[in-house]
């Protein structure tokens, strides 16, 4: 049998964004794969320091639909530690209390879309059916679905009032039995387990030596979490339990990510238990001092970082944002080697990818020649080895 | 006056007009029914028709790497395969166009040219997703077809004989003394028939997340229009030939009895689309080998036990 | 393990009512804090530019209406929504209204303004 190659993408029907995989198969077995990123480069960075740091929250906001409010935690935390800004206690745990919800509907999304990839859509349907359920509270409490604007420097712009606490408590009841009977089916249906168990699988090595994050390290067994790790909002206060799985394939990756919805629902339910009283924002500068930080967030899909840096007036001076989905791309690339043509899709939703918040192209200006040069993934890391 | 009778038998009842139309209208009731147990809406029931129209009005392309002559013609050889296998059923009180005593045999044939024409089809398009696809059909159509014929075969041992409508006779005659071995082969025929039309848990060779289409990949238009609708002609040949040899509802109801037989056989493939992941296609295969195929052979020598 | 997990379920749906609607004919009644299209008192507006200097997406341009000061003009196709406008106008001038459907087939119509020489709010039709 000759080698084909198949591309898979920039527009291919099990992406949800446009990212280009080409892949050597020999009959239905992978023989290598090469990632191009950058379809989806927007430019937000740069555009951020365009932007007041009121507006670049906003701007923030939009890098990704799912982890709308892990960008602006993640964003606000920053500088409030460069302004020296000291955010009420009240503001921290809706913070946490957002960013619980948002990570079970994240999760509840990825279960969706994998039963999508191996062509169970009725488990598809059903996901994203209940996802609905918390979609509604994260709207009738912050006035949208998906950029909910409750974060800004300083706190966050929404109280939660007691009606919604009564009807969030209703949502957790129901979500509860709900996300039983997906983990139910999810581990328990012999097809669509099948299209999981030992696919995609990394070791504990690999996924430490691959810089991994979030539910895909921790399904291979590498136990880390921001929230317990190093602890941001309100997670210093908050009992809960950091989920791990060993196995390192698509199967421990569904039993993390369902167990970490179960743990969510455990932590929101402490939160609006213990909720404390007090003023939700402190008022933020116009200008932020001149200074620099990085902040640490656990996104659903993982470490979210951001590098701000301030030089005093009201706008910033740089904003660098690491999406989780840069650091897990590359246990794709390592899990797709062997893998078969079947697998492939469900592999690539393995990591729960988001292709426009990792994409990045770089540019070299050739001082001396005066010539510019947009350079690929392949290109710069021919370079990287070059110059080493 | 005869030529003109067989025209309109070929071209307009029971030929191609009604097998198509029929055809759109078991999708629909697919379609609705599986949007139904997802808590969808799901389409009106005028949109296979929609679909339809709105292919035959589409852009005309045919892909530089693509063989221009086969890339149109397999597709029409397709739907007339499908046509012609119907063509040979009786249903609803009628007698097939052109009975004698072999057509059981004929109408399967039929149902296995149209497989290797979609083989051919993705063979033909020139690209590496219907080039995959095409292996993984033909790797599916050994799996399938021999449980899929085995226990089709299973009444006509039953019946001794190779008519579809003797078949029919005898197997009414004896209902209950036939029932558990036809319950068996009606099990495997549906199951078959899910592969044979290329449903989830089956559906490999036209997996949508994993290559598009399959040989499909590069079809629109018109000729998209032209293997979809044989693909629906093949759902009505087989629920028809189950219809016949396991459901005879249209010895009592007639022409109704023939849509309600029908109608069933399409919700029991839609229950099985619904409720499972899709199958790799070494799964397929390896499920076949071990269940549908004893089965089927089961099917067959309790057959030749019942008969005596 | 089990084969057809789902079997119940999906059975069930069959007899209860759809998840989905259909759409236009139909509405999902929006939740009472809906973030949708913000709307201004003009006779609040001191015309302090506060709206425009914080919005984010430079939705809102500050228009002279032959008065002292000028009034802000919301260009809605390029509002976010985002209810930053309501927060920073130091009068309470600005409300984010429920109201979300604002497809329209011409720009010109997503446009609100203070019609010149009054004080009255007139939000322009499609
Ligand atoms: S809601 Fe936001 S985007 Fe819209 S006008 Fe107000 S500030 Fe601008
Ligand atoms: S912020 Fe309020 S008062 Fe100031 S210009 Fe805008 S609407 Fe008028």
């Amino acid at each position: 049998m000759p080698e084909i190659e198949i591309p898979v993408g920039p527009q291919h029907p099990a992406l949800k964004e446009p990212e280009s995989f080409r892949f050597e198969v020999d009959g239905e077995i992978v023989k290598s794969v090469d990632i191009r990123l950058g379809y989806v480069h927007r430019g937000i960075e740069k555009a951020c320091q365009d932007r007041t740091w009121v507006q670049a929250v906003y701007l923030i906001e939009r890098i990704c639909g799912i982890c709308s409010h892990s960008h602006t935690t993640c964003f606000c935390q920053a500088v409030e530690e460069i302004a020296g800004i000291e955010v009420p206690r009240r503001a921290r745990f809706i913070r946490s209390l957002f960013g619980e919800m948002e990570r079970i509907h994240s999760h509840l999304l990825w279960l969706g879309l994998a039963g999508h990839e191996v062509g169970f859509d009725s488990l598809f349907m059903y996901a994203w059916h209940d996802r609905e359920i918390i979609l509604d509270a994260l709207e009738s409490i912050s006035g949208n679905r998906v950029n909910y604007g409750m974060n800004t420097i300083g706190g966050v712009r929404r109280d939660v009032t007691e009606k919604d606490v009564d009807e969030l408590g209703r949502a957790l009841d129901l979500l509860e039995e709900r996300v039983k009977y997906y983990t139910d089916v999810a581990l328990n249906e012999a097809t669509f387990r099948s299209r999981l168990e030992g696919v995609g699988k990394i070791t504990r090595e690999q996924a430490i030596d691959l810089g991994t994050v979030g539910p895909t390290a921790r399904s291979a067994g590498v136990d880390v979490d921001l929230r317990r790790d190093d602890p941001y909002a309100a997670y210093d206060e908050i009992p809960f339990r950091v989920i791990t799985a060993d196995g390192g394939d698509l199967l421990a990756a569904a039993v993390v990510r369902l167990g970490e919805i179960e743990e969510s629902l455990k932590i929101i339910r402490y939160i609006i238990e213990n909720l404390p009283d007090g003023p939700i924002a402190v008022k933020a500068p116009r200008r932020i001092p001149a200074g620099e930080a990085c902040s640490r967030y656990e996104a659903p899909r993982g470490e979210d970082i951001h590098y701000v840096r301030s030089g005093g007036g009201d706008k910033p001076l740089r904003v660098k944002v690491r999406a989780p989905t840069l650091a897990n791309i590359n246990a794709v690339a390592q899990s797709m080697r062997g893998a078969r043509v079947a697998d492939i899709p469900i592999i690539i939703a393995g990591i729960d990818p988001c292709f426009s918040c990792t994409d990045r192209m770089v540019r070299l200006d050739d001082v001396s020649s005066g010539r510019t040069e947009v350079l690929t993934w392949a290109q710069l890391s021919a370079r990287c080895r070059a110059s080493r | 006056m005869d030529f003109l009778a067989d025209l309109f038998k070929l071209l307009v009842f029971p030929g191609f007009l009604f097998v198509v139309n029929f055809g759109l209208f078991l999708e629909w009731v697919d379609r609705k029914i599986y949007a139904r147990m997802q808590h969808r809406v799901g389409p009106p029931w005028y949109q296979p028709w929609l679909d339809t129209i709105k292919l035959f009005t589409k852009e005309d392309v045919i892909p530089e790497k693509a063989n221009p002559f086969m890339f149109t013609f397999l597709p029409v050889l397709d739907l007339a395969a499908a046509v012609t296998a119907f063509l040979y059923l009786p249903f609803g009180g009628f007698s097939s166009v052109n009975p004698f005593p072999g057509d059981l045999v004929v109408v399967v044939f039929f149902l296995t040219l149209s497989t290797l024409l979609l083989f051919l089809i993705g063979w033909y398009s020139g690209s590496p997703f219907g080039r995959v696809g095409s292996l993984r059909a033909v790797t599916q159509f050994l799996a399938y077809e021999v449980p899929l014929v085995l226990s089709l075969l299973t009444p006509a041992l039953l019946a001794g004989s190779w008519s579809i409508s003797t078949i029919k006779i005898v197997m009414a005659q004896n209902l209950s003394r036939f029932l558990p071995v036809t319950l068996l082969a009606l099990a495997v025929s549906l199951l078959s028939l899910q592969g044979k039309l290329l449903r989830v848990p089956f559906d490999a060779p036209e997996a949508e997340t994993e290559i598009v289409a399959g040989p499909l990949t590069e079809y629109t238009g018109r000729r998209l229009a032209f293997i979809r609708l044989a693909e629906r002609a093949e759902l009505v040949v087989g629920a028809g030939l189950i219809s016949n040899l396991f459901l005879p509802f249209d010895k009592v109801l007639g022409m109704l009895g023939f849509f309600v037989s029908c109608v069933v056989v399409v919700f029991g493939l839609s229950v099985l689309r619904a409720s499972f992941a899709r199958l790799r296609i070494e799964d397929t295969t390896l499920i076949s080998w071990k269940y549908l195929i004893p089965f089927s052979a089961l099917g067959m020598a309790l057959a030749i036990m019942v008969r005596g | 393990m089990g084969l057809a997990k789902m079997l119940p379920e999906l059975i069930q749906s069959l007899f209860h009512k759809p998840a989905t609607i259909r759409f236009p004919a139909e509405r999902v009644p929006a939740p009472e804090g809906l973030r949708g299209k913000p709307v201004c008192d003009f006779s609040l507006c001191i015309g302090c530019r506060a709206c425009a200097r914080d919005c984010p997406a430079m939705a809102i341009e500050m228009a002279d209406v032959g008065e002292k000061l000028p009034k802000p003009v919301f260009h809605y196709d390029r509002c976010a929504f985002c209810g930053q406008c309501a927060d920073s106008c130091p009068k309470k001038a600005i409300t984010m209204t429920r109201e979300y459907d604002l497809a329209s087939f011409s720009r010109a119509g997503l446009t609100s303004r203070a019609r010149e020489g009054s004080q009255r709010q007139e939000v322009a039709d499609s």
